[in-house]
């Protein structure tokens, strides 16, 4: 196709927008609640999963040693540690390390109580490797090739807490993966219905550039300019409601429940909108695109 | 020019649309297609715009066996046939310059030769005052010669008009027979299909007979006897 033509056909796909603009009208309408309401679930799911991602990295397996082992030996254990997939992170807590912590921790406010072991550290075999973990769905692996390490006399893991996060996070994975193909089933049912009726009111228009000698790319491509500026603006309008919402809503969330703070914290929108936005333009793109394709193919075999 | 050898199409019930119809039409005649409706005349027309496929027979136009024109290859053939309908067809959302540009468009004429072919054919069909006009501001005939225009335009060797006069009166009627004439002197091949007996007697052209679905004469204008 020339120059010429392509400009034409976007001129002629974005006049059809106009000239038919209470079907346009609906398609944008249609989009823009099947996107904003995906931008909620996104947005919603994936501040869920930092939370927990959050309360997981609190969660560690605490690694002891045999009593009267090497120095040396420890070190090469925490060489196997480093090597493991599921360590995010790990630290070395000596015995005088985790005396000192204990002191601060029970003995704050009188320092006197410890003096008494001033000359014997009560925890001389607790030094240890406390692990953080990538991912506590992980810890069954990784708690047992620890214990099967040579010098490891105890593995101390919090099972429950695992399990409980796991599970939270596997919940959360299904239902918004459930509700974004829901989401994405009736906007493609809802917007290629709306093109259908776009294209069945121009079916005469089609039928009589077919019959005076136009190519199928000729007569296709003011509709596919048309679907594909229907979604621009029905992922658009959206994306900038669902920015400002957001934005208000952490705002508010966060000043009124301060006392909050520690256990909850919400993604800066300029993070999830890194994603969302590609995300939401493809969409409204790819369905237009699509929607006004298929929709258009029956109507081709004149 | 155009070569019937044969047809028949018959559509999924009943009998037969066309029934073994053979025509041949040389380059440069005017030809009208008469019978009663139902007879086949649209199915006629249809079958060399190839809108549809003939169950028996071959269909030859300009020498090309149109079975062998693909889906890919029919817009290039529907470019040699210009087609004026009953109802008009345009596209009732653009005026009368930009419906016959239109045409030129879907062949990918460029701009300058659209500027400056569609006012000479607006001039031929006398609405060169009226360019700006929308269809829905134009009477019947006024429309139909807009149609004409833009089955015009691409300069195509075959007009095929189907019921061209069938929802004019009497003075447009004659004024759209008298311009499909003129086009033909100029030396496309006309084809009209009507059930307009008046218009078949005045014209004194070849006349070609369908009833229920097969040719029952084919004579010259002199020899036509309803």
């Amino acid at each position: 196709m020339k120059i010429s033509t392509h400009i034409y056909n976007i001129g002629q796909g974005l006049k059809n927008v106009w000239r038919n603009k209470m079907f346009s009208l609906a398609s944008i309408a249609t989009m823009t609640a099947c996107i904003f309401l995906f931008g909620i679930f996104y947005s919603l799911g994936t501040n869920f999963q930092s939370m927990v991602k959050t309360a997981e990295e609190g969660v560690a397996v605490t690694v002891f040693f045999d009593e009267g082992i090497s120095q040396n030996r420890i070190d090469e254990i925490g060489n196997e540690i480093k090597k493991r997939v599921e360590v995010a992170n790990y630290n070395y807590v000596s015995a005088e390390q985790a005396w000192e912590d204990y002191q601060k921790e029970y003995f704050g406010d009188n320092p006197d109580l410890a003096k008494g072991f001033e000359q014997d550290n009560p925890l001389a075999n607790s030094a240890n490797y406390e692990i953080y973990l990538n991912d506590v769905s992980m810890q069954p692996t990784l708690v047992s090739f620890l214990e099967g390490l040579d010098g490891v006399r105890k593995v101390n893991q919090s099972e429950v807490a695992a399990k409980t996060l796991t599970d939270i996070n596997k919940a959360i994975t299904v239902v918004s993966m459930a509700i974004v193909i829901i989401l994405l089933a009736v906007s493609v049912f809802l917007i290629s219905n709306t093109v259908m009726v776009g294209i069945s009111v121009r079916r005469e228009e089609i039928a009589i550039m077919k019959l005076i000698g136009a190519k199928d790319a000729f007569v296709r491509a003011p509709f596919v300019v048309e679907g594909i500026f229907i979604g621009l603006l029905g992922s658009i309008i959206p994306l900038v409601l669902l920015y400002f919402i957001y934005d208000k809503v952490v705002k508010y969330a966060s000043e009124e429940f301060n006392f909050l703070s520690n256990m909850v914290s919400f993604i800066p929108v300029e993070t999830i909108f890194k994603t969302l936005i590609p995300i939401s333009l493809m969409l409204g793109i790819g369905i237009g695109w699509i929607g006004s394709r298929v929709t258009l193919h029956k109507h081709l075999r004149v | 020019m155009i070569r019937l050898d044969h047809v028949s199409k018959s559509y999924e019930a009943g009998k037969p649309a066309l029934e073994d119809v053979t025509i041949h039409i040389d380059p440069g005649e005017f030809v009208f297609v008469v019978g009663d409706s139902g007879s086949g005349k649209s199915t006629l027309i249809r079958l060399l715009l190839k809108e549809l496929e003939p169950t028996k027979g071959k269909i030859y136009i300009n020498g090309q066996d149109l079975k062998k024109v693909t889906h890919k290859k029919i817009p290039m053939y529907r470019r040699n046939v210009g087609v004026v309908f009953q109802n008009f067809r345009l596209l009732p959302d653009r005026n009368v310059y930009e419906n016959v540009a239109f045409a030129m468009k879907v062949v990918e004429s460029s701009n300058r030769e659209i500027k400056k072919k569609v006012p000479t054919m607006l001039s031929l069909v006398g609405l060169a005052a009226k360019y700006k006009s929308r269809p829905s501001q134009l009477s019947g005939g006024e429309q139909q010669r807009v149609a004409i225009a833009r089955a015009l335009v691409n300069e195509p060797k075959i007009i095929l008009a189907d019921e061209p006069t069938g929802n004019l009166d009497s003075d447009n009627t004659w004024e759209i027979m008298r311009l499909l004439d003129e086009i033909n002197k100029r030396g496309t091949t006309v084809v009209v299909v009507t059930h307009n007996m008046e218009i078949v007697r005045a014209m004194n052209k070849r006349v070609i007979t369908i009833k229920k679905g097969t040719v029952v004469s084919d004579v010259g204008g002199d020899d036509y006897e309803d």
